[in-house]
């Protein structure tokens, strides 16, 4: 990996040498000429350069994606989150088309109309039909975008109750998560931060009979198949509940609950199966084994094996251990899910301990 | 009116040079002359733009190498460097600051202020701007705040470090960040005695535009440059009293106990009395500036670029009102899409799809300036002079940034990408390297005119335009990837997520390139420094410019000109016009005809 990294940006870096390299040898050349504006011959090396740089700029591109594709996300692990990547690659597709041709036409026509003394420029200021073309043709190519992102987006946002979700509730405080779900009767009992107190750490209020049978936990479980409605409360500063593998965000504000839903549609175990995840996750053990040979050359402890887990992570900056404010998600059949509930003490039990 | 303005300007004139007796205080400190106060905000967003580059080299080092121990951090943050670890408080600081030094002193003050001052009067034909005190007023203001932003940093708690967006509950509560105690006090100060700083500048570009043009310069014969500081400078007045506003109710909730943006917080063991307000009005506070801040920073270099890339084709500026139009459309939408800033703040799902409509319509003007640009380079005779590769860079880079703004700006799909690397790599490339493109394009074209006929070395030039182009692209690029692979912003690293472990060697490639494109900024800073005091004079013309400003005195005299201001016949852009009978240009054997030329027999009158 270092190696490989180490020839990437030799050949980057390559391109910036030479270019440089070019552009001093120029200055060189023309010793007679003092002129600080640009003459015939740095209209040349430019317009070369300019058309270089184009193409540096596709390499670049296709470089980051041969090397780095296998960093993205893979497949959604939500319902609603095979819709938005189909809209993320319909942008994708549309947005490096536009900028292919837009780019290219930008740096050819810099290379191909570099100034020349004997050339003559044409007098050309305006011509309403091709505004017209480059104005109606983005209203169209948008609307069509608008459209679509509008209804998916709709989709996202109104919960269906319909569906009867399970509700579970999202808490963050600094720089911690926890769970709570809803119990037998799916309802969560009313909870303020004036009502925190020793074990109850969620504010929850004990009097409220919906309140008896919630269940607080630190490791989110989610039920396979099932909709989820989450509802997020923060006790301190803004917090937000980001879950990228399920294409799911939603800020966390003290004072305010926020909602955000969606249906899991693959286990953990599933996942965890998915031939790209299983490169994955073994290119990140080779990569913390070469780093524990060295750690434990310097005497300290060894990396454990990483073992793949869903995520929920903090994403907005909240204090200092902003960067390690996480959560694990396991997401299982629902039989195996209820199995896990039934173990997890109600709050009730809890705060009589 | 602007005849009136005129006769004015002219008394003004036969005035001069009886009662002045100009001292070195009066000359270079408290100077109303624009010129001289064009090249103090130069020099003071130059020397915050190197400040503020510095620190993102640190943070960048950081996210590179996480685990080595740097002596580098602890010569220059002391205690908050202690063995060479970075501490992660402070690592909030230098993205904080950072992000408040380049989008306000560096793109704000450094850019607008510099070239607004420097363009406005002379290239409307004034003798200087409608009111020479305000706008020393404005530039001391502006200096001062940058001088408590930058003592803020020494401040024993550590400087502001909530994020540049500053958003409460955590930019209140000194116990949620130290950060947040006397360092964020100053970060308020400062940013109110900028606000104050530009809304004074603001108005005077605005009474200036409207009222001190010279004869003939009609609104539609205005270079494009003054069109956009013109309709910045609107923006402005609009939108950054409400960021005071916000900056003033936030200062009642930190010290007066007031819950504007504070309700049910519960942090260090006790409850605070705070009740009922919200941070998501804060929000929608920040971004009603914050969005029309993006634009405010790129116009005046969407301006530049447009003079500068239509006097180096030696062409007119494809589309003048089109380009006019779209500005005036990017300023009234810019108001009315700071929600997209917000569609997970938790704020109705139909306001997010009100915004993401407002959102995707400001791509069309957008659009219209990039295919106008373009077409303006064709068959163009292009001078690619330091300026002119900087204008085609922003061009490039502004495609590139804009284009991901699609994906941004389409609520459903913000949801999974939201303050990940991807908008830091969509900002960045957008407005920060697009801005910082048309500053520098600005300071390559308008040097002479600064620094009295004294030029910046070109070759110099095209080395820094080179390896900053490559750099800028180097890191921005790959930096989408961090994004997309969900990887949140301000995370002081991120071991803690063995799941990301597979990223540190693009943040490492990221970093070189942020290195590569940081020493060539001190190519210029070199070129800039020598060039001041021994560059090599041009011609009073060098650019073979239309424009006003270059028929103005080379020497800088106060009223710009030396006799009568020069009366304007013509738009600016009639490059390489031809004449009746397409035998010669207008005037024979040069390829330009600038402003002042009145409209020759053997030419074709036209109505752009």
């Amino acid at each position: 990996m270092t190696a490989f990294l180490v020839v990437l940006v030799i050949i980057l870096f390559g391109v910036a040498v030479w270019q440089m390299g070019k552009i001093f040898q120029l200055s060189k050349a023309k010793s007679d000429n003092t002129s600080q504006i640009a003459n015939d011959e740095d209209n040349n090396v430019n317009g070369w350069l300019m058309l270089m740089f184009v193409l540096f700029i596709y390499v670049l591109a296709i470089v980051s994606f041969w090397k780095w594709s296998d960093v993205l996300l893979p497949t959604s692990a939500s319902e609603h989150g095979l819709d938005t990547d189909q809209l993320w690659l319909i942008s994708m597709v549309l947005i490096f088309f536009v900028g292919i041709v837009t780019q290219w036409l930008l740096h050819f026509f810099a290379f191909k109309y570099r100034g020349k003394k004997t050339q003559r420029a044409t007098f050309y200021a305006d011509n309403d039909k091709l505004e017209f073309i480059w104005t109606i043709i983005p209203v169209i190519v948008l609307a069509g975008l608008i459209i679509y992102g509008l209804f998916t987006w709709t989709d996202i946002m109104n919960v269906d109750t319909e569906d009867d979700p399970m509700v579970v509730e999202l808490y963050a405080q600094q720089f911690k998560w926890n769970a709570r779900y809803g119990g037998q009767d799916n309802v969560l009992g009313e909870a303020n931060v004036r009502l925190i107190e020793g074990a109850n750490i969620l504010g929850v209020d004990i009097s409220d009979p919906n309140a008896q049978d919630d269940i607080v936990v630190n490791e989110l479980h989610l039920p396979l198949g099932k909709r989820v409605l989450f509802k997020m409360r923060s006790q301190d500063v803004l917090h937000s509940a980001y879950m990228p593998h399920f294409r799911a965000q939603m800020n966390c504000v003290p004072g305010m609950i926020t909602q955000f839903s969606f249906i899991p549609n693959t286990t953990t175990a599933e996942m965890r199966q998915n031939p790209e995840m299983v490169d994955k996750v073994n290119r990140i053990n080779d990569l913390r084994r070469q780093k524990s040979e060295k750690l434990v050359a310097q005497g300290d402890e060894a990396l454990e094996p990483y073992e793949f887990d869903y995520l929920l992570l903090c994403n907005k900056i909240c204090g200092n251990n902003h960067y390690n404010m996480q959560m694990k998600i396991i997401v299982e059949s629902e039989e195996d899910f209820n199995a896990w509930l039934k173990e997890q003490a109600t709050l009730a039990n809890a705060l009589k301990q | 009116m602007s005849a009136h303005a005129h006769d004015l300007a002219v008394d003004h004139h036969d005035d001069h040079g009886h009662h002045h007796k100009e001292t070195f205080v009066t000359k270079y400190i408290f100077s109303q002359d624009h010129k001289m106060i064009s090249k103090q905000y130069l020099i003071t967003g130059l020397i915050m733009g190197f400040i503020g580059i510095a620190m993102s080299l640190l943070f960048r080092m950081q996210l590179a190498w996480p685990d080595k121990h740097f002596t580098i951090y602890e010569v220059l943050l002391g205690k908050w460097g202690a063995d060479g670890v970075m501490d992660p408080n402070i690592y909030l600081a230098l993205v904080t600051i950072h992000g408040t030094i380049m989008v306000f002193f560096v793109l704000t003050a450094g850019l607008s202020g510099t070239f607004s001052n420097l363009l406005i009067p002379l290239q409307i034909g004034a003798r200087d701007m409608a009111s020479g005190f305000l706008n020393m007023i404005s530039y001391w203001l502006f200096f001062l705040s940058s001088v408590i932003m930058v003592l803020s940093l020494f401040v024993e708690a550590g400087p502001a470090s909530a994020g540049w967006t500053i958003y409460p509950p955590l930019s209140a509560l000194p116990q949620a960040i130290p950060g947040s105690g006397a360092g964020m006090t100053l970060w308020l100060v400062s940013m109110a005695i900028f606000i104050a700083s530009s809304l004074l500048g603001s108005l005077n570009y605005i009474v200036t535009v409207l009222n001190l043009r010279t004869k003939g310069m009609s609104m539609t014969r205005l270079p494009l440059t003054i069109w956009a500081f013109f309709i910045t400078a609107v923006i402005g007045v609009v939108s950054f009293p409400v960021l005071l506003s916000a900056a003033l109710l936030l200062i009642m909730d930190r010290s007066f106990g007031t819950s504007f943006f504070l309700s049910d917080i519960y942090i260090a063991g006790e409850v605070l009395h705070n009740q009922g307000g919200s941070p998501v009005l804060f929000e929608h506070l920040f971004w009603f500036l914050g969005h029309p801040e993006v634009y405010i920073v790129l116009l005046p270099a969407l301006g530049i670029t447009s003079e500068v890339i239509a006097t180096n084709s030696r062409k007119p500026i494809f589309g003048y009102r089109a380009m006019v139009a779209s500005i005036l459309a990017i300023a009234f939408l810019s108001t009315i899409v700071w929600g997209h800033h917000m569609f997970i703040s938790g704020m109705n799902p139909f306001l997010g799809s009100v915004f993401t409509f407002t959102t995707l319509l400001i791509a069309i003007p957008s659009a219209v300036k990039a295919f106008n640009y373009i077409t303006t380079l064709w068959k163009g005779n292009l001078q690619l002079n330091p300026a002119m590769l900087f204008s085609i860079g922003l061009v490039s880079t502004f495609i590139t940034g804009g284009l991901t703004g699609i994906i941004l700006g389409d609520s459903a799909l913000d949801i999974n990408v939201h303050d990940t690397y991807f908008v830091v790599a969509h900002f960045h490339l957008v407005m920060g390297i697009s801005a910082l493109y048309g500053l520098f394009a600005g300071v390559y074209h308008w040097f002479p005119k600064m620094f009295e006929g004294k030029m910046m070395n070109k070759n110099l030039g095209y080395v820094h335009f080179w390896v900053t182009a490559i750099g800028a692209y180097g890191v921005f690029f790959p930096m989408h990837f961090i994004g997309m692979a969900g990887l949140p912003r301000r995370y002081y690293t991120n071991t803690a997520f063995p799941y990301f472990d597979d990223l540190s060697d693009l943040n490492v490639v990221i970093t070189i390139f942020a290195f590569i494109a940081a020493a060539a900024q001190l190519v210029f800073l070199a070129n800039f420094i020598y060039s001041m005091f021994y560059g090599k004079k041009g011609p009073k013309n060098p650019w073979k410019s239309n424009t006003l400003e270059w028929t103005a005195e080379v020497k800088h005299i106060h009223g710009n000109w030396d006799g009568p201001i020069p009366h304007v016949h013509r738009w600016p852009y009639d490059y390489s016009k031809l004449n009746k009978d397409e035998s010669d240009y207008v005037v024979a054997g040069q390829d330009f005809t600038p402003q002042t030329l009145p409209l020759q027999d053997n030419e074709e009158e036209m109505n752009h």
